[in-house]
């Protein structure tokens, strides 16, 4: 009963936002319509609202009655693109890693081992997930509360597909196709201004036990839209994150090195203490590269930021030809 | 009758020259072929020539280039050697575990006494305590480990093979669990420790084979120096302590040194399983039940199996890796099985 009160005195609060254009439904599929939406400068949200709305995360199909006002993310990476799309403010509860944007509301739940009873706790109409470790979904469905799950993501369309789901999700289709819109050309001109990282050879480092990724993978994907050449594909396992022996590394000498574990207490200079590494022409002309953590594993709107990180290494590292 | 090991038993007390040659034999062979072979291939006439111009006073040009050589001297041999190091400690901790407790099932793992040296490697990993403490408190710590089981079946169940076991089973199930509690609660410093649990040899270099070495030299003597006294304890307390042997002290000499080793071992690679157990019992189930010969074969052959089993990590799926506490199971359990089944069809 609460849990009504509270959504229905939130409802009357944003009364502005409620529902005015009849009750259509809008799929989570690539837009097309929102140019209409925002023929005026600048985002707005009372043109975008269209409940009840069905969407689908790829898998399953949730049909939200009313736009959702206190939404959960277990998910850094929907936490980022709920607050990109202009969904910040319906959002009440994101877990402890979703640290961008600065003003997200951090709580100490956990998106890895993820407690039923705490999430409900925050009595939300919509949670979004990345990682379903087996019956969360299920839980959350026999309570009725809906939930999207969005798991990595397998190249940037995927990312766009997200990005326009939560948009559809939570009211904000117009908002979602503009930073999609955004995300597209600040990639393209990164790449139009990018050849010199083409053919230039790396080595990604997942953890200081030579786990890397692949080009199957979508942080191996980023690396890819540069032309540059991943030394980890030949050893691919299909999971997109083999481990790699030393001595082939050591073998493949390696242009540049990227590191996504200096978060993690790997640090750039200790490379050169690994066993056959010092004379690895990488480690000689330190041509290594920490990556922030949060950028090496998302895949919301900041890639754009992990991919112009890896174009100026790839500028400024590349062997002179 | 305490345990299930047959005391009567006549068994050949010395290891025959024959014997000796085939262990040194398989140990030399599989050190070589783990030289040779690799995630990259290397000319095999240069891998020759460049150990022999190791040799003091040798010299001769190994054709190899500089990554080559390298990748010889400082990621391939310090590895193999690892290998054998742990193999070697592992085998015999066990063998020494299975006499002093009188329990052919008696194994580091088992025993709970890897999963109390991981806790202990762990807390200190967390904390952030340098390297150089980490052996000491895994040693600790498994220590503790096998101190609690072995106290544990003693109140509980008597003195049956099963209830040690089953003992040890649920003093390693409570370090394992108290270890997951921390690395959930501090996942970001404790990553490293994720992949070190599965056992890794992958980042060896010579600073951590000179540290193992170091506790493993140690340790090792002591257990071959013990064997003999192992035999006797075999017979029982009352015979043993007949003999003038003082019972206590060499069981707590064995536990304390077979603790150590696989303390040492368990620091620097991570849980690698099914070594303890396989080889000592493949070596009992050939040579019969002496000490005498079970200890320096363990030893050698303990070797030569980590040897061949990281050899399989690292080539299997190369240049991927396959984590060495799978190979060691997948190739332990069926051979073990198959020298089970031979022994018993023979005799």
């Amino acid at each position: 009963m609460r849990r009504i009160a509270i959504l229905a005195a939130l409802l009357i609060a944003l009364g502005a936002c409620a529902t005015s254009e009849g009750g259509s439904t809008t799929t989570g599929g690539p837009t097309t319509e929102p140019a209409e939406a925002t023929t005026t400068a600048g985002p707005t949200t009372t043109a975008d609202t269209g409940f009840p709305v069905t969407v689908s995360d790829g898998v399953n199909e949730v049909t939200l009655a009313t736009r959702p006002e206190s939404i959960v993310s277990l998910s850094s990476t929907a936490t980022e693109m709920l607050f990109a799309v202009g969904a910040g403010e319906q959002v009440v509860a994101v877990d402890e890693f979703s640290t961008v944007p600065d003003g997200a509301p951090v709580t100490d739940l956990s998106g890895f081992t993820p407690n039923l009873e705490a999430i409900l706790g925050y009595e939300p109409d919509l949670v979004v997930i990345s990682f379903d470790p087996g019956d969360l979904q299920a839980g959350l469905a026999a309570v009725d509360v809906p939930s999207l799950l969005l798991p990595t993501a397998t190249d940037l369309e995927d990312s766009y597909r997200q990005l326009e789901v939560i948009g559809a999700a939570t009211g904000h289709v117009g908002e979602a196709a503009e930073v999609v819109a955004n995300m597209q050309s600040d990639i393209e001109a990164i790449l139009a201004s990018a050849t010199p990282a083409e053919g230039v050879t790396f080595y990604h480092e997942v953890d200081p036990t030579f786990y890397s990724a692949t080009s199957a993978s979508f942080i191996g994907q980023m690396y890819g839209l540069l032309g540059m050449v991943n030394i980890a594909d030949e050893a691919d396992d299909g999971t997109g994150f083999p481990q790699l022996s030393s001595e082939y590394i050591v073998s493949q000498d390696p242009n540049i090195i990227f590191l996504a574990d200096v978060d993690f207490g790997v640090a750039p200079e200790s490379l050169a203490e690994r066993p056959g590494w010092d004379g690895m022409t990488a480690v000689q002309n330190q041509a290594i590269v920490g990556l922030d953590s949060y950028l090496a594993s998302n895949w919301g709107p900041s890639v754009v930021d992990l991919l112009e990180t890896i174009a100026d290494s790839a500028a400024e590292m590349a062997p002179a030809s | 009758m305490i345990g299930s090991e047959p005391t009567t038993e006549v068994a050949p007390a010395r290891i025959g020259r024959k014997r000796w040659l085939v262990a040194t034999g398989v140990l030399l062979v599989s050190t070589g072929l783990a030289l040779l072979v690799g995630s990259v291939s290397i000319d095999p006439v240069g891998i020759g020539r460049a150990l022999l111009d190791r040799i003091p006073f040798v010299d001769v040009s190994s054709g190899l280039s500089d990554v080559e050589t390298r990748l010889l001297f400082e990621i391939r041999l310090p590895r193999v050697v690892m290998g054998g190091l742990v193999g070697a400690v592992l085998a015999v901790a066990g063998a020494g575990y299975q006499g002093v407790f009188r329990n052919p099932l008696a194994d580091p793992y088992l025993l709970g006494v890897a999963a109390g040296a991981g806790l202990g490697a762990t807390l200190i990993i967390g904390i952030g305590a340098g390297s150089v403490l980490v052996p000491p408190i895994a040693f600790l710590g498994g220590m503790v480990a096998v101190g609690s089981t072995y106290l544990l079946s003693r109140t509980v169940g008597g003195r049956t093979t099963t209830s040690l076991i089953l003992a040890g089973v649920a003093v390693a199930a409570f370090a394992t669990a108290v270890q997951t509690y921390l690395l959930q609660r501090s996942y970001d410093t404790l990553r490293e420790v994720y992949s070190w649990i599965l056992g890794r040899l992958v980042t060896v270099g010579w600073g951590e084979v000179l540290t193992l070495a170091a506790y493993a030299s140690v340790a090792l003597t002591a257990l071959v120096l013990l064997r003999r006294l192992l035999d006797v304890l075999g017979l029982g307390d009352e015979e043993a302590s007949a003999l003038g042997v003082e019972v206590l002290k060499v069981r707590r000499a064995v536990v304390v040194s077979a603790t150590l080793a696989t303390a040492a071992a368990v620091s620097v690679s991570g849980l690698i399983g099914f070594v303890g157990i396989i080889v000592p019992h493949t070596i009992r189930l050939i040579t019969g039940w002496s000490y005498r010969v079970i200890i320096p074969l363990s030893l050698v052959y303990g070797a030569a199996f980590l040897i061949l089993a990281d050899l399989g990590a690292r080539t299997l799926v190369a240049p991927a890796e396959l984590p060495i506490g799978v190979v060691t199971a997948a190739l332990g359990a069926p051979f073990f099985l198959v020298v089970l089944r031979n022994m018993r069809g023979s005799s």
